[in-house]
């Protein structure tokens, strides 16, 4: 069975839950081999996971370099020559779609972004925040192909994991260097994209300090909390909880959207949520026309009652 | 200093934008174009360092249809000092790769060549969010991407990378390539003047052959992946909807112990 390249998407000596999609999704094309980028002693940490979700073999490519991505991309560059892979799957994020897009341009290779999901025929997008299902095929060997994380239910399996050191080949071309990094402090609270429920503040939460009762309720939920951009820009929420066309595409079970208008660059990044639950007190918000339970009111008597009404109930 | 700027004609996000039923790529007749938000910032920026850079040159350089015109006139209006555009209609369907490589001999044909290419980070169509670090790898130079800040000192870039993963800085030598992303600046308007001289400023319009591409290298029939079908999604209905008399908390709990959401 042909190989299927997987970048393993490590923080803090931890496999990411996308890597384990991408080996999931991985099998529906051949057998998954992953492989690891990072410094020395990286691989040890990762390689229980990695196997119990299927890895038939672990490429090992430790490296101190501060070059940016490019060592990601040159190794998996020469894997993609010497393995002749059915595919390389990489999960989207900002890295994981460069290294993609110049995989892509290295070895002549489709660029299959942003998928939904993946078959032998090809991916699965979605387009314009949801509005259209794409699907697509890849018109060249190895194609690369860009995962959507949450857009596939992770399956343990059991990989034989074979460590396998490679090289980390000189770079192409000139990189750009690290000169630092400061990770994001993640919390406590599930991570947006891969949350099952998201509780999401608009401009109508009205100020930082308020934010603490889309907060509340989300922890009641164990959900992740979001923000539209207009609470983002006016310094209720921190950037990388934006949710919307130039924030973070989310498809949780449900969405709680408080104060939120629903413009559609709002809409482009939940409108394909299972359930949508919006609170409003202004009734043409177009937020309700996606909600399947809209409540005309004033968040700020409807989120508390709610967050209560949960707790009692968990109790 | 030589600074190309990247700019992107992009359907309008407040109008609908659909796609073409036939071959799967977006239907532009259908949908309002506008330079790409994140566009105007890349154009800020490069204004900006030609404004603490004495004698630095200012070129936008798209690929897209006749109404690209469009943008450039915005980016020129803006204080761009040139621009060049290739079209084509056999660009038509363009994947990521050929786009990025026309990109690439695209910006070849700048004259004088280039210290500092600027993109957005990502365009709000496709969100391919790929071409300016594919771009940066054909022409062989360092993509220092997604920058909230940028900084120009002695022939080297430095970059405030910010992503949903965390703030990076970055350094390279020029020629260097940047992507700047929506928190960069706030773009200026284009004042009356600046729409003035905007009318007598160069604008190269190129076909194929002038920035020596080859036509099999481009296009719908030669992309490296196929669009095989596209349906819009039927819109999701609005389902019930209350009128809070106090008790809408406790509405929304049941509706959520209804549908077994908690
Ligand atoms: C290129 C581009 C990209 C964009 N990308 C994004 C994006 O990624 N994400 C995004 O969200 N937006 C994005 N936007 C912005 C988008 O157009 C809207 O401006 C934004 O989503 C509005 O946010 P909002 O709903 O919080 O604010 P508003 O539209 O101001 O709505 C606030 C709502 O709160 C309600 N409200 C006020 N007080 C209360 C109360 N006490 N109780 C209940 N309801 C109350 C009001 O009735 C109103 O409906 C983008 C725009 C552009 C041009
Ligand atoms: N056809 C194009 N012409 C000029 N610049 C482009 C084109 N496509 C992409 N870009 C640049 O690349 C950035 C990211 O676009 P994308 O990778 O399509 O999301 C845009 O903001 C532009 O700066």
């Amino acid at each position: 069975m042909a190989e299927v390249l997987v970048l393993v998407d490590h923080v803090e000596g931890e496999n990411k839950k996308s890597t384990y999609e991408l080996l999931t999704a991985a099998r529906a094309l051949g057998e998954p081999s992953a492989v690891v980028v990072g410094p020395a002693g990286t691989a040890g940490k990762l390689a229980d996971g990695l196997k119990a979700h299927g890895a038939a073999k672990i490429y090992v490519a430790e490296t101190d370099s501060t070059d940016f991505l490019t060592p990601q991309v040159s190794v998996l560059a020469s894997l993609v020559e010497s393995t002749n892979p059915a595919a390389v799957l990489i999960s989207v994020s900002a890295d994981g779609k460069e290294i993609a897009g110049r995989l892509a341009v290295r070895t002549d290779s489709a660029l299959l972004g942003d998928a939904v999901a993946v078959s032998p025929e090809g991916v699965t997008h979605s387009v314009f925040g949801g509005a259209y299902i794409a699907e697509a095929k890849a018109n060249t060997a190895h194609p690369v192909i860009t995962l959507r994380p949450g857009s596939v239910e992770v399956e343990q399996a059991d990989g034989a994991g074979a460590e396998e050191s490679v090289e980390v080949p000189a770079a192409a071309g000139r990189s750009a260097t690290v000169t630092a990094r400061e990770p994001l402090a993640g919390g406590d609270r599930p991570e947006l994209t891969e949350a099952s429920v998201v509780v999401s503040g608009g401009r109508g939460v009205g100020s930082a300090e308020n934010f603490e009762i889309v907060e509340k309720l989300a922890d009641s939920l164990g959900a992740a909390v979001g923000a539209s951009r207009a609470a983002v820009d006016s310094g209720y929420y921190p950037h990388q909880f934006q949710v919307g066309q130039t924030g973070k595409t989310v498809s949780p079970q449900l969405y709680i959207a408080l104060g939120i208008s629903g413009a559609i660059q709002h809409r482009a990044g939940m409108q394909t949520s299972k359930t949508i639950i919006a609170v409003n007190k202004d009734a043409e918000a177009p937020i309700f026309e996606i909600a399947d339970f809209g409540v005309v009111g004033d968040l700020f008597k409807v989120a508390p009652q709610l967050q209560e009404e949960i707790v009692k109930r968990k109790s | 200093m030589n600074i190309v700027v990247l700019i992107k004609q992009v359907p309008d996000t407040y109008s609908e934008r659909k796609l073409d039923g036939s071959d799967g790529t977006l239907d532009r007749e259908a949908t309002d174009s506008v330079l790409d938000e994140i566009n105007e910032r890349a154009v800020e920026a490069a204004l900006q360092l030609k404004e603490a850079n004495d004698g630095t040159e200012v070129t936008v350089v798209t690929m897209g249809p006749d109404g690209a015109t469009d943008a450039i006139r915005k980016a020129l209006s803006m204080g761009a000092d040139k621009a060049v555009h290739l079209s084509d209609a056999a660009l038509h369907g363009s994947c990521a790769v050929q786009t990025s490589k026309a990109l690439a001999k695209l910006i070849g044909t700048v004259d004088g060549g280039f210290d500092l290419v600027l993109a957005g980070n990502e365009a709000s169509d496709g969100r391919a969010g790929a071409v300016p670090a594919m771009v940066a790898d054909i022409l062989g130079v360092p993509a220092l991407t997604h920058a909230r800040e940028v900084t120009v000192e002695g022939g080297s870039v430095s970059v405030t990378r910010e992503t949903d993963d965390g703030v990076t800085k970055l350094t390279a030598e020029l020629p260097a390539l940047v992507s700047v992303n929506e928190k960069i600046n706030e773009p200026r308007y284009p004042s009356f003047k600046g729409i003035m001289a905007a009318k007598k400023k160069p604008v190269a319009t190129l076909s194929l052959a002038d920035a020596g591409i080859d036509a099999s290298e481009v296009g719908l029939a030669n992309a490296l992946s196929t669009v095989t079908s596209s349906q819009p999604k039927p819109p999701k209905s609005a389902g019930e909807k209350i009128e809070d008399e106090g008790d809408g908390g406790a509405k929304i709990a049941a509706y959520l112990v209804a549908q077994k959401l908690v």
